[in-house]
């Protein structure tokens, strides 16, 4: 039997304003799908979007929701979750929102290592505001700002998140919407800031300038330039040129979680029901 | 509760303490049960956030130094859409970087305390003296329409005392509420009497809840001159926050008359409520023949010079606003016609002036500022008092 996506949705919200052919859709379906697979109840999720397509994702699904500033959803997100450290919490946010202007958001939130599934819906462009360069634009590619090529470098979101400090990365496109849930997964159930970089197709604003005028030929686009990590690992740095691995790139469950080491080291410090911290209670020491 | 080297002690219904202002904002917090504080170091306020780091999380709550001042105020301010007290302290440059962020408050209706701890300004300007410049910004911080409510506190148990009120009319009013202390104030050690705990805790107000049906809950759906009435998350009450203009329900909506409606509501809810939020003080005003108009720590020159010149035969009287925005307009409107004389005295170039010129509806009236850094002396008052009138 088919998946009745009804129960999740806020139904007179329908249509999204998302363009025909988007796969913010696919990432959107792939989530409540995910969402239900673990029966998380819905009054037990907050989504926090910011601001571009990927912001309007919160007002589309029916958790308790919130529509934030441009790039700062993780900072609205740590508080939700630091005053209500049982609840799920996720971001859903832009490469714009999250790389850009959200940029060091994302990085300090990854730093703490705090409880929140991020999932960075990733188009490489900015949509919404039609067509500017974005932090993750392949160099050479049309933007509205850049007429004659784009020259600003693209940075690796996975690996900026990992070296952060962020105890679960993966990276999956709309191409693969089954892998996507699974993903959505084990981002939902790993407990640490879970990065999820989810590839999909802005055709209309990154395509239609780029010779790829369709929805088909970006999602043919975003495929030639992903490979399966279990491929990638193989791989010599030749081959590795131009290819994006995708699957979970790293998954630490030991890691500590910002909102448990508040919960069971700082508050029952200062309420002396143990002993104050010191650097033997940390295994990494600088 | 009491940081290192401070001193309570309990007499009769109020507490002497011998703390500084910084440190007295914080106690109001965890006594108004504020459970999550975020913010960033800065000049002069950090004491807030240092105090805040001890005292909240031995009540159970939670104190995070973020990674700048944007967050600082989202990470208050998500904490707080889901339902509980927060707060964030910081100082003008702090505010304007929040600035956006306060807005999202504003518009989306979310019960916030923010203090600020005025230095000297432009930019980084005079980071460890005392200014009253941030007047101005208190009213707008950020873009378009909207109504703020900023309390200023005159004294150190009013950094207390203003904290705790702030709490209560973000709570009634669901919006942010500044508390504007400035570098003397929250610097300052010194006793206070301030009320008990438990009398604070006889007072908190807590935001209205919808306890019906949640299928006929509509949080944004409220009375023209009511503030939202927002659910706490994750109890059956699902909703959302939007800083787009919306509908009831909180959803983004274009809809001309709903748009109208909810810009004209974010005044009205504090227009027409001006009675709970309004406070002065009117020192020796009664027999008086010149009008002393002055707050925060200036207030506390201005009121020794007036006991100065009454000693000379002089007969000066002080009006202190407490709540700056909205002014007390009817009440300076009224002084304005009883006093001849009248003087504006601030540690800025005017900026309350024009709100009492306009308040007033004269232009002719005296006034006193500097903004060198350096607080006013009494005799700087009696001086300028003597020149013009």
């Amino acid at each position: 039997m088919a998946f009745n996506y009804d129960d999740y949705l806020r139904l007179e919200k329908m249509p999204t304003l998302w363009c025909w052919g988007c796969g913010d859709g696919i990432v959107l379906k792939a989530f409540v799908r995910a969402v239900d697979k673990l029966q998380i109840p819905k009054d037990d999720i907050c989504v926090v979007s910011g601001i571009g397509c990927s912001g309007r994702f919160s007002s589309y699904v029916d958790f308790n929701t919130i529509h934030t500033t441009h790039g700062r959803t993780p900072a609205y997100a740590t508080g939700v979750k630091l005053a209500n450290p049982d609840k799920t919490v996720v971001c859903v946010t832009g490469d714009g929102d999250a790389l850009a202007i959200g940029g060091n958001h994302t990085i300090h939130a990854a730093r703490r290592n705090i409880d929140i599934t991020f999932i960075v819906i990733q188009n490489f462009i900015y949509g919404l505001t039609n067509s500017q360069t974005s932090p993750t634009t392949p160099q050479g590619m049309w933007t509205v700002t850049q007429k004659i090529g784009n020259i600003d470098p693209t940075f690796d979101a996975c690996k900026l998140a990992e070296a952060a400090g962020a105890s679960f990365v993966a990276r999956e496109s709309v191409t693969k919407p089954k892998k996507l849930e699974k993903i959505f997964v084990e981002a939902l159930k790993h407990k640490g800031f879970a990065y999820v970089d989810a590839l999909t197709n802005c055709h209309i604003n990154l395509g239609r300038k780029n010779k790829m005028v369709s929805a088909m030929e970006t999602l043919d686009w975003i495929d030639s330039i992903t490979t399966p990590k279990s491929k990638w690992d193989k791989m010599s740095e030749e081959e590795r040129l131009n290819l994006l691995p995708t699957g979970i790139l790293k998954q630490d469950t030991e890691a500590a979680e910002y909102t448990d080491m508040y919960y069971n080291m700082i508050i029952p410090a200062h309420q002396g029901k143990r002993a104050k911290i010191t650097q033997d209670d940390f295994e990494k020491k600088i | 509760m009491a940081a290192g080297g401070d001193k309570v002690v309990i007499n009769e219904g109020m507490r002497e303490v011998v703390m500084i202002g910084n440190h007295l904002a914080g106690l109001a917090a965890v006594d108004s049960g504020c459970k999550l504080f975020g913010g960033y170091p800065i000049t002069p306020s950090s004491e807030v956030m240092e105090y805040l780091s001890d005292a909240l999380p031995a009540v159970g709550g939670v104190c995070i130094q973020m990674e700048d001042e944007i967050a600082g105020v989202a990470v208050a301010t998500g904490a707080a859409m889901s339902g509980v007290r927060a707060m964030t302290a910081t100082s003008g440059p702090g505010i304007s970087l929040k600035a956006e962020n306060l807005g999202l408050a504003q518009m989306a209706e979310v019960p916030l305390v923010v203090v600020n701890v005025m230095r000297g300004g432009p930019s980084t300007g005079l980071p460890t003296r005392v200014a009253q410049g941030d007047i101005n910004q208190a009213k707008n911080p950020s873009h378009g329409d909207y109504k703020s409510i900023a309390l200023c506190a005159g004294t150190l148990a009013e950094c207390y005392t203003e904290t705790v009120r702030a709490f209560n009319l973000a709570d009634r009013f669901m919006q942010p509420v500044f508390v504007l202390l400035d570098a003397t104030l929250g610097l300052m050690h010194a006793k206070a009497i301030i009320p008990t705990v438990e009398d604070v805790k006889a007072g908190i107000v807590p935001r209205k809840k919808f306890e019906g049906d949640p299928k006929d809950y509509k949080p944004y759906g409220v009375a023209q001159d009511e503030p939202a009435v927002l659910n706490p998350m994750f109890q059956g009450y699902r909703y959302h926050f939007t800083g787009l203009h919306h509908d009831a329900m909180g959803f983004p909506t274009e809809e001309i008359e709903t748009c109208r409606k909810l810009i004209d509501r974010l005044f009205r809810k504090v227009d027409e409520h001006r009675d709970e939020i309004e406070s002065n003080e009117e020192y020796m005003l009664d027999d008086a023949d010149i009008l002393l108009i002055g707050y925060g720590s200036a207030s506390l020159s201005i009121k020794e010079a007036v006991n100065r010149l009454r000693e000379e035969g002089i007969k000066a009287g002080m009006f202190r606003p407490i709540t700056i925005w909205p002014s007390p307009e009817e009440r300076m409107n009224e002084l304005g016609k009883k006093f001849d004389k009248v003087m504006v005295i601030e540690l800025n170039q005017g900026q309350y002036l024009e709100e009492v010129q306009r308040s007033m509806g004269r232009r002719d009236i005296e006034k006193l500022t500097k903004t060198n850094g350096r607080p006013f002396s009494p005799q700087d008052i009696i001086d300028k008092v003597k020149e013009v009138f």
